[in-house]
């Protein structure tokens, strides 16, 4: 790396003693590149052995890479903690500012320790950290808080506000961290580890050069890098209707879950498709600083007020893929309007669509088949579609007035382990399934997946593909392809490369752009710290008491067929078995 | 288009070519022009952007793209102490004499539209020399380089 480059600096955060330091650690940014290689040597580092997840000694790893702020769409930050939600590794994405706006700043991550008294939020940036209270802003909700720093604060246009909404303070284990108010730490619960130090928000603020290693070839591969971003057509998808055209494309395959997955296909699937939110709500479409493929669709909301003639509300919200699957066709709602309600209380509350949604899911089925009876549902009747019962649960979950409520707010593995209900607890490793039901290599990798996400090794792709192609793999082949894939995503999130642009981003051109900012590096060499990385988050899984053979799979996937036919649960083991036989030590 | 372009360039009224913020509701708040002006100077990072681009208080009301108009009397060049911004011979806007400024401020108060950034590094302000290289790097078509004539800003 470039001798002057401020990403070695690592800004470490005691929020116990409201002290902070910068440590230099040049050699783990060599070594790791940023990102996740960087964050999960830190955790490492940080973490105690068995540290519960709420508790001031766990720690909130940040980190962003070399080509941040160097090269468009290395524009991601990898959140690292112990999870509060399954218990073992949680590592989530973001975009929108935060990862320019960490390295403006002149860091590489921030580690933050400790808890506070009481609530409060930091002000990060390039002489190190304020903090203010926000005894003010506790209670509200994300999107209140973050105009209230947004007009308290300066800096505008070249900062990050990072904050909670009350899912994250009331500890709701999948609350999520939201960011520039539409862009999210969505997955594992980093909300409820804020909540836990009583930390309401870090905003990052900074403006920078950066130094490269030849300016003449910097600029020649980042033109051809910006104009494949530009002209490719992958991107061209994520830009017009964005992930929400694979609620029409999912649909006509028979993979989209519906009613917490009684099928794979939703008879109003057109309704909340991409085709028709971008007809009747899309407002305004924006980006991640530094991307040129804005992928994120900002509905413009118009709703009346009902005691009031002539009188609306207008809000702007953001739809994906996930989010409409979880919060759509996974609870039985037939409208985008009531789609779109119930995405506007997840985001002000600050909870994980995507497990909100599967908890609601289940808690629906739960009620029905009657394990769970009125009084634990303070006498709401949660049936698919409903949706003034969902609004209402969404937002019990978070003010948990009783036993039920506060299971549920535990997640779906949580919740059927008191109540029952195991079979249709559609969640893997503990966290709350996405939306594909493809086929088993989607799940085997759910499975697999350090972080049991979909975007760990794109199972889902692989049952894509052989639907398409009519090849069936054997569970050795399937493993083989997860592992590659998410050995070679680990060095992707190590430079925080947005996955979209994973095919701009070759090996060999991601070789050619390290070489700008310093680092020389063979592909070969990449594709070795790629599977170095992912060993390391496994040893600290395994360290954390994480064993695969405890991995549980839900009865509700065999039952309802895929695209690609019925799953078959050996299958599924096998992979596991497979996969994990290739990364042992 | 292109045509007439030119005969605007060769008119004796001609200030020359200009950016314009042609739409700034096109604008998605991506700032790949602020990088893009940043690399002027064979640098990756943003402190020497003389194009800024924020929230019109938050994102979901979109975006003000703030850049130099180019005035033809420009009010920062009056109330430099130092003379260090030069009105430009032909064009409207100014150029800046690093050897002679002095790093007072004065020039970002007199800016009334705030397009006056301060490059913290240098201690020096960034104006915008209409150069025009952030227009191939906005997708979007919200910057153009236009050329206007005497009168007409």
């Amino acid at each position: 790396m470039i001798d002057e480059d401020p990403l070695s600096r690592v800004l470490h955060v005691d929020l116990s003693r409201r002290r902070f330091w910068i440590a230099d650690r040049r050699k783990l940014f060599e070594r790791f590149l940023g990102g996740t290689g960087v964050a999960i040597n830190l955790l490492n580092e940080e973490c105690p052995k068995n540290a519960d997840p709420l508790s001031p000694e766990n720690p909130i790893v940040f980190a962003v890479g070399p080509l941040t702020g160097v090269f468009p769409i290395a524009s991601k930050t990898v959140a690292m903690f112990k999870s509060p939600h399954i218990g073992y590794l949680g590592e989530s994405h973001a975009g929108g500012r935060s990862a320019i706006s960490i390295r403006m700043a002149g860091y590489g991550a921030i580690v933050v320790k400790g808890a506070s008294s009481t609530p409060i939020y930091l002000v990060v940036q390039r002489d190190g950290v304020r903090f203010r209270d926000a005894s003010a802003l506790w209670g509200m909700t994300s999107v209140t808080s973050g105009r209230a720093i947004r007009d308290k604060e300066p800096s505008a246009g070249n900062r990050t506000i990072m904050r909670i909404g009350r899912a994250g303070e009331r500890l709701v284990s999948y609350a999520c961290v939201v960011t520039e108010t539409y862009r999210h730490f969505g997955r594992l619960g980093l909300g409820a580890v804020f909540g836990s130090k009583k930390l309401k928000a870090v905003m990052i603020a900074g403006k920078r050069s950066l130094k490269v290693k030849d300016m003449i070839q910097y600029r020649k591969v980042y033109n051809e890098i910006f104009e494949s971003l530009v002209k490719s057509p992958a991107m061209k998808k994520y830009h017009e209707l964005g992930t929400a055209m694979n609620v029409h494309s999912l649909n006509e395959l028979g993979a989209l879950p519906t009613r917490n997955l009684e099928k794979a296909k939703f008879e109003w699937a057109e309704n909340i498709s991409g085709e028709r939110f971008a007809e009747k709500h899309l407002g305004r479409r924006i980006a991640c600083a530094h991307c040129p493929v804005s992928c994120i669709h900002l509905a413009a909301f118009r709703e009346p007020y009902e005691h009031e003639k002539y009188f609306y509300k207008s809000r702007a919200i953001c739809y994906d893929y996930e989010p409409i699957y979880a919060l759509g066709s996974m609870i039985g709602i037939s409208s985008s309007e009531r789609c779109l309600g119930l995405l506007e209380e997840v985001e002000s509350l600050g909870l994980d669509a995507i497990s909100a949604g599967v908890a609601l899911a289940w808690a629906t089925e739960a009620q029905q088949r009657g394990l769970i009876n009125d009084d634990e549902t303070t006498g709401l009747r949660l049936t698919w579609g409903n949706y003034d019962s969902y609004l209402k649960a969404l937002r019990l979950l978070v003010d948990q007035p009783n036993e039920f409520y506060k299971a549920l707010a535990k997640g779906v593995d949580h919740a059927s382990s008191i109540y029952g209900g195991a079979d249709f607890a559609l969640a893997f490793g503990g966290n709350e399934m996405p939306g594909y039901h493809t086929g088993p290599a989607a799940y085997a990798g759910y499975m697999t997946g350090m972080r049991h996400s979909h975007l760990d090794s794109a199972g889902y792709s692989l049952d894509q593909k052989s639907h398409a192609s009519g090849e069936k793999p054997n569970p050795d082949e399937v493993a083989n392809a997860l592992l590659s894939e998410e050995s070679w995503r680990q060095i992707l999130s190590s430079l925080v490369i947005c996955y979209f642009g994973r095919e701009v981003y070759s090996p060999e051109k991601v070789a050619e752009t390290l070489k700008v900012v310093g680092y020389e590096f063979t592909c070969e060499d990449l594709f070795k710290v790629g599977r170095e990385i992912l060993k390391t988050k496994r040893d600290f899984k395994t360290r954390e008491g994480f064993h695969h053979r405890r991995l549980r799979i839900p009865r509700k996937i065999i039952e309802t067929v895929t695209p690609i036919g019925k799953i078959s649960e050996d299958f599924i083991s096998n992979v596991v078995q497979s996969y994990y036989a290739k990364t042992e030590p | 288009m292109e045509r007439k372009q030119e005969v605007l360039d060769n008119s004796p009224a001609s200030l020359g070519k200009r950016l314009f913020v042609v739409d700034s509701d096109l604008c998605v708040g991506c700032q790949c022009c602020m990088f893009a002006c940043s690399r002027r100077y064979g640098e990756a990072g943003l402190s020497k952007s003389a194009i800024h681009v924020r929230s019109v208080g938050g994102v979901e009301r979109g975006f003000a793209v703030i850049v130099c108009r180019g005035c033809e009397d420009p009010p920062c060049a009056k109330v430099c102490p130092t003379d260090a911004l030069e009105k430009r011979a032909k064009r409207g806007g100014v150029i800046l004499n690093p050897d002679k400024c002095i790093g007072c401020r004065n020039c970002i108060e007199a800016c009334t539209i705030g397009a006056i950034f301060w490059d913290e590094e240098a201690n020096k302000p960034t104006i915008c020399v209409h150069c025009g290289l952030c227009v191939g790097f906005c997708p979007y078509h919200v910057l153009e380089l236009r050329g206007v004539l005497k009168g007409q800003q």
